[in-house]
């Protein structure tokens, strides 16, 4: 592929922003092909009007109107359709100010202002100010079920200074609490005596609610007054719940939706071929992995875990597994588009000689890996592949299938090498903090790293963003180098849409332009 | 007469104690499935004290007869209480979704039953002949397709090839009928294929099984037309066993259509037990078995009934 292809493809799937493209096509000298390349309609701008409809594969009938619920595909973009939150992750993977025109943190990241957005009305009429949000903040907080509930255990406490400020006081320093403070489920909604009311539906987003039969159906009208300048084009929203994969092909083939999300990739070249269809994607956060228990013999040993992890051939399992649709990974679970992800950081091989080199040092290498496609789609084939990678070096793989029900109780975290998945963080902090910290509830390679813990408390707290790349590329290394876990390959966010949808660079933080589709794609 | 109440009566009574032993018995599978509700919608979120709280709100940390047996008297009482995933009414929840089911039952039903029982007597007539044969490798050929299969045969040739009928089934309440109708046609097509065979070809057994009676034999050797002695002197008489296959059949398309939904995305009550099931929503997964019991129970009791009036040795017994 020559570097002009290469970098409008990446264009494509919004993996660099419109400055940074047109500075690389400068760097090549290919200015005067601009705008042909860039596509005419998002130059043209973006039109009014339309109903989008979207069959997703997600959705039940015990999905609720609740923030503190929402934990599927569906509840997430009805969610964006509705509401804003206080900041949201940008096209370079930054997060950006939205219902806070602005933030400050002070007192070594501790202290943190957040200045509100003035004239924001939600849908019933009332004007949005810092009582909405901290009753919002609040409805995660204390007693509740909240998945943010966790997230937001570091508030030691939180006042509104004024109409338009809040203040959060933090437990210890967080450089990163405006990506907290913007996750998806801390929807600011209008409050009433200090409270929220969780199902009524009601926000300050692009779109305003008219209907929702849970499981089957959710229809949207343009908010007329929606205060986001460039956003919100359609006309009317109808997001249709398709689990099927078959119908949901079948519901785009047939026009009876305009964009579908996870099309079945083996299947997805196909699809796109059909006139009238693209198949889109972006490089997202999404991982696959194969996690050690690094308190359990062989893979307290860290020969056998450097020998299993140049036993398995990447490129291999990109190909066959995810169908081309991904990009491989080295061995940590930062993603390329992740702010300070080490890029210079040397790429992990399949190498027979260092594997065999590996194993002698741990003295011969026998063990069994557990696998279920619950963890991912294709995740016994992928054990099966890299059982026939390590066979190669001389280490012996038994792949164990297990059964699908119960997998994440009875075989996650609990047999001594399996697969798993992770959706990814925004951040490092967020990521490591999750699932690397020693001790963490969630660290499925119970690993404790004293430098790297250090690291991680230091980081966290630190605003000098030179200091931070710094620690964060150390830490990246020593997870690669000295950590429990296999990461084969991170898995693109791919969705398949009518071509008579446009949309600009797209945000990669979550699937279909950071699940914003609603407000930033409109109808050529 | 009398004797006829007293048969319902006894049914009526007999259909009520089996709906309660149906209720026991999911109140027990449900309680058996690993997890619950509070795990199963936090997912990976499930800590400790989030499952605590959780469950404390809906008030299931509380032991299971307790829950039956307040769920029982509210039930006795008409209250089909709340779903405890989204604390909806489950009567409005269960409302839109079962009429939704049966429009799509009764909608394949008024062709497939029709078009049967044509079918049927149609090839008893001709019995031997191409056309009876032909009648019954095509519907052989169509029950023995797994049901997605004929359904998605049906999508590609006049879905995606054709472009006549949409393929999926997106019902929306303030649809116009017509477009009900239109929208509902290939799931209902497709439930016809499926039931077809069975009531065309006991129809035809049963009418056929009657052509070797003396008084058939009797009608034709006094010259009445064949397509007369089937209609006047044969059908009559195999009621019985035609109406006992319907039901079943009619049963089946309120009950057994969960397939057809998931491939035609159709919001039936079907999609709504498999999602409270894997959600362990016990209130809707009790609600949903209670109707589907119900339907069984009922369509049953008619064909008896049915057998009953159409036949006067069981209608005046001695």
């Amino acid at each position: 592929m020559s570097e002009l292809e290469r970098i409008k493809k990446k264009l494509d799937r919004g993996q660099i922003t419109r400055r940074e493209f047109l500075s690389r096509m400068s760097a090549i000298g290919a200015t005067a092909m601009v705008p042909t390349i860039y596509s005419a309609d998002a130059l043209a701008g973006p039109k009014k009007g339309g109903r989008l409809r979207v069959g997703l594969g997600h959705g039940s009938t015990t999905d609720g109107l609740d923030p503190a619920t929402y934990e599927n595909g569906f509840t997430a973009d009805l969610n964006y359709a509705i509401h804003n939150h206080m900041g949201e992750v940008d096209e370079a993977g930054i997060i950006a100010p939205e219902l806070a025109e602005s933030w400050e943190a002070t007192n070594g990241a501790k202290t943190w202002i957040f200045n509100l957005r003035k004239d924001v009305e939600f849908s019933n009429g009332k004007t949005m100010d810092s009582d909405d949000v901290v009753a919002s903040f609040q409805h995660h907080m204390g007693e509740t079920k909240s998945p943010a509930k966790a997230l937001l255990a570091q508030v030691e406490s939180m006042r509104k200074d004024g109409p338009h400020q809040v203040i959060f006081e933090l437990a210890g320093g967080n450089a990163d609490f405006s990506y907290i403070a913007a996750d998806y489920h801390i929807a600011i909604k209008p409050s009433k005596d200090g409270k929220i009311d969780g199902g009524d539906g009601i926000g300050t987003g692009a779109f305003v609610l008219e209907d929702f039969d849970p499981g089957v159906r959710a229809f949207f009208k343009r908010n007329p007054n929606y205060w986001k300048a460039g956003r919100g084009h359609f006309d009317e929203l109808e997001m249709l719940s398709i689990i099927d994969p078959t119908a949901r092909t079948n519901a785009l083939t047939t026009g009876e939706v305009d964009v579908m999300d996870r099309p079945d990739l083996k299947t997805a070249s196909r699809l796109g071929q059909k006139p009238g269809i693209v198949i889109e994607e972006t490089t997202g956060y999404l991982h696959y992995t194969f996690p050690m228990r690094t308190d359990t013999a062989p893979f307290d040993d860290n020969n056998v875990r450097m020998a299993l992890k140049h036993a398995v051939n990447r490129e291999e399992i990109v190909e066959k597994i995810l169908y081309g649709h991904g990009t491989v990974g080295n061995d940590h679970p930062i993603a390329p588009s992740v702010a300070y992800h080490a890029a210079d950081l040397e790429q992990r091989e399949y190498d027979i000689d260092k594997a065999k080199f590996y194993a002698k040092k741990a003295g011969g290498i026998s063990v069994k890996l557990s696998a279920a496609d619950a963890a991912f789609a294709g995740a016994v084939d992928a054990a099966t592949l890299y059982k026939e990678h390590a066979a190669a070096a001389g280490i012996e793989i038994e792949v164990v299938r297990e059964p699908n029900d119960g997998y994440w109780s009875n075989v996650w975290m609990k047999k001594p090498w399996g697969a798993c998945y992770w959706g990814g963080r925004p951040t490092q902090d967020w990521m490591f903090t999750t699932a690397y910290k020693g001790g963490g509830s969630w660290n499925d390679t119970f690993w404790a790293h004293e430098r790297f813990d250090e690291l991680l408390i230091t980081a966290r707290a630190e605003t000098d963003s030179d200091k931070r790349r710094a620690m964060y590329y150390e830490m990246q290394q020593i997870v690669r180098d000295e950590g429990g876990v296999v990461v084969p390959m991170f898995a693109n966010n791919v969705w398949a849409a009518s071509d008579k949808i446009a949309h600009g660079t797209m945000a990669q933080n979550w699937t279909m332009d950071g699940n914003k589709f609603m407000e930033k794609w409109w109808f050529a | 007469m009398i004797s006829l109440v007293k048969v319902v009566a006894q049914r009526v009574a007999l259909g009520l104690l089996t709906l309660f032993i149906v209720s026991i018995f999911i109140a027990f599978v449900v309680e058996l499935l690993p997890g619950d509700i509070t795990q199963a919608i936090l997912g990976q979120s499930a800590t400790p004290e989030t499952v605590a709280a959780f469950r404390a709100e809906l008030g299931i940390d509380r032991p299971a007869p307790e829950r039956y047996f307040e769920w029982l008297k509210g039930m006795l009482t008409g209250d089909m209480g709340k779903s405890l995933a989204n604390k909806r009414e489950i009567s409005e929840l269960v409302g839109r979704r079962l009429s939704n089911t049966l429009f799509l039952g009764g909608f394949a039903a008024a062709i497939a039953v029709p078009l049967s029982l044509i079918l049927g007597v149609l090839a008893a007539l001709y019995r031997n002949s191409w056309f009876d044969r032909s009648i019954n490798s095509f519907t052989l050929t169509s029950i023995s397709f797994p049901e997605f299969f004929v359904a998605y045969i049906l999508i590609l040739f006049l879905s995606v090839k054709a472009g006549w009928f949409p393929g999926i089934s997106n019902i929306s309440t303030d649809l116009p009928l017509s477009d009900r109708l239109f929208r509902s046609l290939l799931p209902a097509a497709t439930l016809t294929l499926v039931v077809v065979a069975h009531m065309m070809r006991m129809t035809r057994a049963a009418i056929i099984n009657l052509l070797s009676s003396p008084y058939i034999e009797m009608a034709q050797l006094k010259g009445v037309r064949p397509i007369r002695v089937i209609l006047h002197h044969a059908l009559p008489n195999a009621w019985g066993p035609v109406v006992n296959v319907i039901a079943l059949n009619l049963a089946y398309l309120v009950v057994g259509v969960v397939v057809v939904e998931v491939v035609f995305v159709y919001p039936g009550l079907g999609q709504l037990l498999v999602d409270s099931v894997s959600k362990r929503d016990v209130p809707v997964v009790q609600a949903c078995s209670m109707i589907f019991a119900g339907v069984y129970i009922l369509l049953n009791l008619l064909a008896d009934i049915v057998s009953i009036v159409t036949n006067p040795r069981l209608l005046h017994p001695r």
